[in-house]
């Protein structure tokens, strides 16, 4: 199993879980997170007061899945997240050792 | 034809009591009844009644929200109370003195009332101020006494003791306020020299700012100035609070004119023009300047608009003040984003910048732009262009000099006993909760 954790621009959610759900991914976990990349931040002006603004709102999405899906699932996030500019994000694949869905017990691929 | 007959009766019936007066001669007393009776104009006093609430909007929801939308979110409630309980506490320092310093007659005439009308005292609801009720005409100037001191709040927001702050604003009322306002609106040295100020361009403006610029000066900077982000937390709310300045200075500027008459519908439309015109130069020189123009450029465009009309609002045209306008919101953006950075002083939320700059550019403007010429009004009786120039150039250095030394007395007197700031660690927590106990939003 793999655990994919994938940062992406937030307009981009919609269409990636989408992308996801159709290739058969039952469930993910969104979090609304801020950070800086090759984007860096950008600037803006109050009154004259400039201020540097480092931290970019981006969308972390965590999905576990069974190897065999890993593909499509990374194939899937990247077509329907890039825009080609610059500050699209990232994908990261970890190893998953075990998952266990709480209300009935399950382990392995059958808790996923 | 009922209509008809009945106007003729009526006609008929005044005819014949005109023929029965004229005969009776009437006792002085009685003329004197009949001209109290006369002087209160109905559609007047209705027109009063409302602009006094429409510059209560002004100041509560208007400048609080205007001011809370731009600090940052730990301070909200902070700002909102400094302007909320302004307000209040001085409504009523203006009934119990305040009023009558500023528009009694004293034993210094020149430079500010007695005490003759302390606590109202004497004013009846019979009592008449021009054409309408004198309670409506105390009402009315009572909410510029209130709003006033609420201009200053933003120069130190973020920062001040609450206590200190009220005990200032009170001072401040009392010792500059009512004077300023005597010798411009209630027959001292101002109104003397034939300075023009129609709606409160020194007496609230160029006060306000000075008082600001001084404050500022005294606390000194906030924590963490020019190096952490000081942006504002909702600019939606700014321009919420900025459109009901807006609609609310219709009270204020045509309400000056205390009466609904052809001179109020010249400052209705100078009034929105400028502020229109004041929008425009802002945004203008921000896309010139800085590439984009902004939501809060736009906002404080309009309040700049708005301070530099206030007092020329009835002795300009239409044009006139979209000159104003326009002069006035790119001389306050200068003053706003360069003067104060090079001079390195912190008013939070611009009071100098915004309301004593553009009130200088209004009164110093309007001694060129009310020539007949220009489509103003025309000068009074021996002055010219030159010498009313020179007229409201010393109504100015009189209320700065005043307003000045009298605001670093104050600031320095309470620093010394009461402290102005609040503590290091109160301050960086916010002052909702340190000095309020409260908090504006929960996530």
């Amino acid at each position: 199993m793999k655990f994919v954790t994938a940062i992406i621009k937030p307009f981009k959610l919609d269409e990636v879980r989408e992308a996801l759900s159709e290739i058969g991914v039952q469930g993910i976990t969104v979090t609304e997170v801020k950070g800086f990349g090759r984007q860096k931040g950008h600037t803006e002006l109050y009154r004259g007061a400039e201020y540097v603004i480092d931290f970019l709102p981006k969308v972390k999405l965590e999905v576990a899945v069974s190897t065999k899906l890993l593909k499509k699932v990374i194939e899937a996030i990247e077509k329907s997240a890039v825009t080609g500019k610059i500050g699209d994000g990232k994908i990261f694949v970890m190893d998953l050792e075990e998952v266990k869905r709480i209300r009935t017990g399950e382990t392995g691929e059958d808790a996923l | 034809m009922k209509k008809i007959l009945s106007k003729f009766s009526l006609a008929g019936l005044t005819g014949l009591l005109m023929i029965g007066f004229s005969h009776i001669a009437m006792s002085e007393e009685m003329v004197a009844v009949m001209e109290e009776v006369a002087t209160i104009n109905s559609g007047d006093t209705a027109w009063m009644i409302m602009a006094t609430i429409l510059v209560l909007l002004m100041a509560i929801p208007g400048l609080a929200l205007f001011y809370g939308g731009l600090v940052r979110s730990k301070n909200m409630l902070s700002v909102l109370m400094q302007v909320f309980v302004t307000f209040s506490m001085m409504s009523v320092i203006w009934v119990l003195w305040g009023y009558s310093l500023a528009f009694s007659e004293g034993p210094y005439n020149d430079y500010v009332g007695g005490l003759s009308l302390a606590f109202l005292s004497g004013i009846t609801g019979d009592s008449i101020s021009g054409t309408i009720p004198e309670f409506v005409f105390v009402t009315f100037q009572l909410t510029f006494f209130a709003l006033t001191p609420a201009l200053i709040v933003g120069a130190f927001a973020e920062r001040i003791k609450f206590s200190s702050l009220l005990v200032f604003l009170a001072a401040w009322g009392t010792l500059v306020y009512a004077p300023i306002c005597h010798m411009v609106w209630g027959g001292g040295i101002i109104s003397q020299m034939g300075a023009v100020d129609f709606a409160g361009g020194t007496v609230v403006h160029i006060n306000a700012g000075i008082a600001a610029l001084v404050g500022a000066i005294v606390l000194g900077k906030r924590i963490g100035y020019g190096k952490e982000s000081m942006a504002p937390h909702n600019l939606p709310f700014t321009m919420i609070g900025a459109s009901l300045l807006w609609a609310g200075w219709f009270g204020f500027n045509v309400g000056s004119e205390l009466a609904a008459d052809g001179t109020a519908g010249l400052v209705m439309i100078n009034t929105q023009v400028a502020a229109a015109a004041g929008v425009l130069g802002w945004i203008v020189m921000e896309w010139i300047s800085k590439g984009k123009p902004s939501m809060l450029g736009g906002a404080s465009g309009a309040i700049t608009g708005l301070v530099a009309i206030t007092p020329a609002c009835a002795v300009v045209g239409p044009l006139g003040a979209i000159i104003l306008g326009i002069v006035a919101s790119i001389i306050a953006y200068w003053a706003v984003t360069s003067l104060k950075i090079s001079l390195g002083y912190d008013d939070s939320l611009d009071v100098f910048g915004i309301h004593g700059v553009a009130g200088i550019v209004g009164a110093l403007g309007l001694s060129v732009l009310m020539s007949s010429q220009l489509g103003g009004t025309g000068y009074g009786d021996g002055m010219s262009m030159m010498s009313q120039f020179v007229v409201q150039a010393k109504s100015i250095g009189i209320t700065v000099v005043w307003c000045g030394v009298v605001s670093y007395i104050l600031f320095k007197i309470i620093d010394v006993t009461m402290g102005l700031r609040v503590s290091e660690e109160d301050e960086r927590t916010g002052l909702d909760s340190t000095s309020h106990g409260e908090t504006a939003y929960r996530s």
